[in-house]
């Protein structure tokens, strides 16, 4: 796929006056220092230094805005046709620039700082005290071990999703209606699920699930030992997501050509044998893509851990995002758990890149 | 010859793989059906239900238990109180207010913002400073593996100096965010779908790019933008993260609402499973009748 090249050329005659170009340049400019001299006024405000000031960056906020949409109207002044071309992708650019990195630069000093919402004197630099704490919290290798877990689980999610793709597009009636009931889980917010399952149906004494466990012999514990507390994250998330995989496989199955596949029957393949010879190597490309972009999500679960276990037994289900959220809600510890991000942001941009880098020198091909 | 009617040995042996075989693929169907809707039947039932059909294990209304309404009373929302004036409901509607407006705007934004984006990209060449087209689908797509984790405080913070915390706009801004590299996603998949012909006739004949845009490509892309923004409008509704960080009062949305009773007065049965219920119902609707736009939207990245 080409993103490369004018696709739609077109020969534009703009001559655009002098004067033209200077009031283009004019109205950013002036928005633009108009946002300098306010940051600043609140800025000295904020430090003491001038008693005049707003009570918050509210203002600095507008100017902001109003510099964004003279810049964008700018283009068209300045650049004419050109400009109106670059209308198309600069409202997003400019929305997530501002959005992701401000913060993130934001982020990066925070993150050494000893801030803690709790204390009053604010946020102190104080160098690599948040490091030297991280590489002795033991909770946090805890954390990111127990990510390496949650993330292996997702070939098993993988495998019952093919499955679950291949049955729905065998030949089946009420395909619909299936497609749709497998297509539920998803729906559901994590929120609801963690107490739908987590909470009531595995309840100990009165949920569905402990009674047939119980039925069958056993005493029901779902949260009491970390292996099998973990293994029940594990499911609830893979409940939740397996027809988001599916989906996604369905629709690289229906896409195979025919001939192939028929192909293979005639040359007398059992369906065992078509399905590793023919099916699967064909389906490559599309278990590639579903699965990374499972892992990328998967990296990001939280909202089920902190429902239903708040990362117990001792830390046993913990996953980053929770441990940090933790951290924040019950210690208020904004540096240290901004820290923690950080460097788990960086660890999955390794992370990603070196999968994505291993994936497409495997498949021989441009990812 | 008997060939013909097909009831020798070894057409019988292979009616017989056959029906297995069928045997086989139902079977797990079902199994799987029954594990998916089990957890949404038990959650609907059990908002009926009373504190001893809870005990005792009941599964079937109407066979083994009475249905009432308490569940729903303690929301306010049953044939009793609907008329009469409630403060919980009040307080029900009010989040479920905060989610609808939330995720409706968040989506729509995105799907603008997004749209309007992905066209560009598969339309025309751009550089900004060293950044080519590649370049710049890269940063957009690349903002997926932001862990929600990272910006959550820095956001707290200012937002906290731009007086947006526990404000709805500062939500959609965040939902927005959140959902725009999925749906860039989509809708570029969809205008690469599209031929350039179609807009170099319109611009022959006397449209300007942008009207090319609006009045010839868009209605074509239509249904992609309906499943990116269906898409999108999921996951807006059901986000947990940002809406617990940042807010508190004003602005929660129905997953806070549900987590946040989950934690107190133990579990109370019925009024939670008539909360979860209320929860998933809007989009298990949506499920049922666009469920055609979910999956080409999730199809889309994934065939190319």
């Amino acid at each position: 796929m080409s993103t490369e090249g004018d696709l739609l050329h077109a020969v534009t005659a703009d001559d655009i006056s002098g004067m033209r170009k200077r009031l283009g340049r004019a109205v950013v400019w002036g928005t633009g220092l108009l946002v300098l001299a306010l940051a600043t006024l609140q800025f000295s405000h904020e430090i003491g230094r001038i008693a005049f000031g707003f009570d918050t960056w509210r203002p600095v906020l507008y100017a902001y805005l109003l510099w964004a949409t003279a810049l964008c109207f700018a283009q068209v002044i300045v650049n004419g046709e050109k400009g109106k071309r670059a209308l198309f992708v600069l409202p997003a650019a400019l929305f997530v620039i501002s959005l992701v990195v401000f913060p993130l630069l934001f982020a990066l000093y925070i993150s050494f700082t000893d801030w803690n919402l709790a204390s009053l004197n604010g946020a102190q630099p104080n160098g690599w005290d948040n490091m030297r704490q991280m590489w002795a919290d033991a909770f946090y290798w805890n954390a990111l071990k127990n990510m390496v877990y949650y993330v292996a689980a997702i070939s098993v999610e993988y495998v019952i999703a093919f499955g679950l793709a291949l049955l729905l597009n065998a030949q089946i009636r009420a395909r619909k209606f299936f497609r749709v009931v497998f297509l539920l889980p998803l729906m559901l917010s994590p929120v609801a699920v963690s107490w739908m399952i987590g909470k009531s149906m595995l309840e100990v004494r009165f949920g569905p699930v402990s009674r047939l466990v119980r039925e069958m012999g056993f005493e029901p514990s779902f949260f009491g030992t970390p292996e099998m507390a973990r293994f029940m994250i594990m499911a609830m998330d893979a409940w939740t997501f397996i027809p988001f995989m599916m989906i996604m496989l369905l629709a690289g199955l229906q896409a195979l050509p025919r001939e192939v596949i028929e192909a293979s029957k005639v040359d007398g393949a059992s369906g065992w044998q078509s399905f590793k010879e023919v099916i699967f190597p064909l389906m490559l490309p599309v278990s590639v893509t579903a699965v990374v972009i499972r892992i990328i999500f998967k990296l990001k679960l939280a909202d089920i851990i902190i429902n239903v276990t708040s990362g117990g037994p001792g830390g046993a289900t913990d996953s980053v995002t929770s441990f940090i959220f933790r951290e924040y809600r019950d210690r208020s510890n904004v540096g240290y758990g901004t820290l923690l991000a950080m460097v788990y942001l960086v660890l999955i941009i390794i992370f990603i890149t070196a999968l994505l880098k291993l994936v497409s020198r495997w498949m021989e091909r441009p990812a | 010859m008997s060939a013909i009617f097909k009831d020798d040995a070894t057409g019988q042996q292979i009616r017989a793989a056959w029906w297995s075989s069928r045997l086989a693929i139902y079977g797990a169907l079902i199994l799987w059906a029954f594990v998916c809707l089990f957890p949404i039947y038990w959650t609907l039932t059990t908002s009926f239900k009373l504190a001893p059909d809870v005990m005792r294990g009941n599964m079937i209304p109407f066979m083994d238990y009475t249905p009432k309404w308490k569940g729903w009373e303690s929301l306010g929302l049953s044939p009793r109180l609907i008329g009469d004036v409630s403060t919980v409901r009040e307080e029900f509607l009010k989040r479920f207010w905060n989610s609808t407006i939330i995720a409706l705007s968040a989506s729509t934004l995105a799907v603008v913002l997004g749209s309007l984006a992905a066209y560009g990209l598969s339309r025309f060449s751009y550089r900004f400073g060293f950044m080519k087209n590649s370049d710049i689908s890269f940063f957009f797509l690349s903002q997926m593996i932001l862990p929600p984790v990272v910006l959550a405080l820095p956001f707290l913070v200012l937002y906290r100096s731009l007086d947006l915390l526990d404000s709805r706009i500062g939500l959609i801004l965040l939902y927005t965010l959140m959902v725009l590299p999925i749906v860039i996603w989509i809708m570029r998949d969809q205008f690469q779908g599209i031929p350039v012909e179609l807009e170099e006739a319109a611009l022959v004949d006397g449209l300007g790019i942008w009207g090319a845009f609006l009045q010839i490509v868009l209605p074509i892309a239509l249904p992609g933008m309906v499943a990116a923004f269906i898409l999108s409008l999921v996951l807006c509704w059901n986000e947990y993260f940002f809406a617990a960080l940042l807010s508190s009062t004003n602005a929660t949305t129905l997953p806070v609402m549900v987590a946040s009773q989950t934690g107190s007065q133990g579990i109370n049965w019925w009024s939670m499973a008539a909360l979860s219920s209320a929860a998933i119902l809007p989009l298990i609707t949506v499920a049922i009748f666009l469920e055609k736009y979910i999956v080409e939207g999730m199809a889309a990245g994934a065939v190319k």
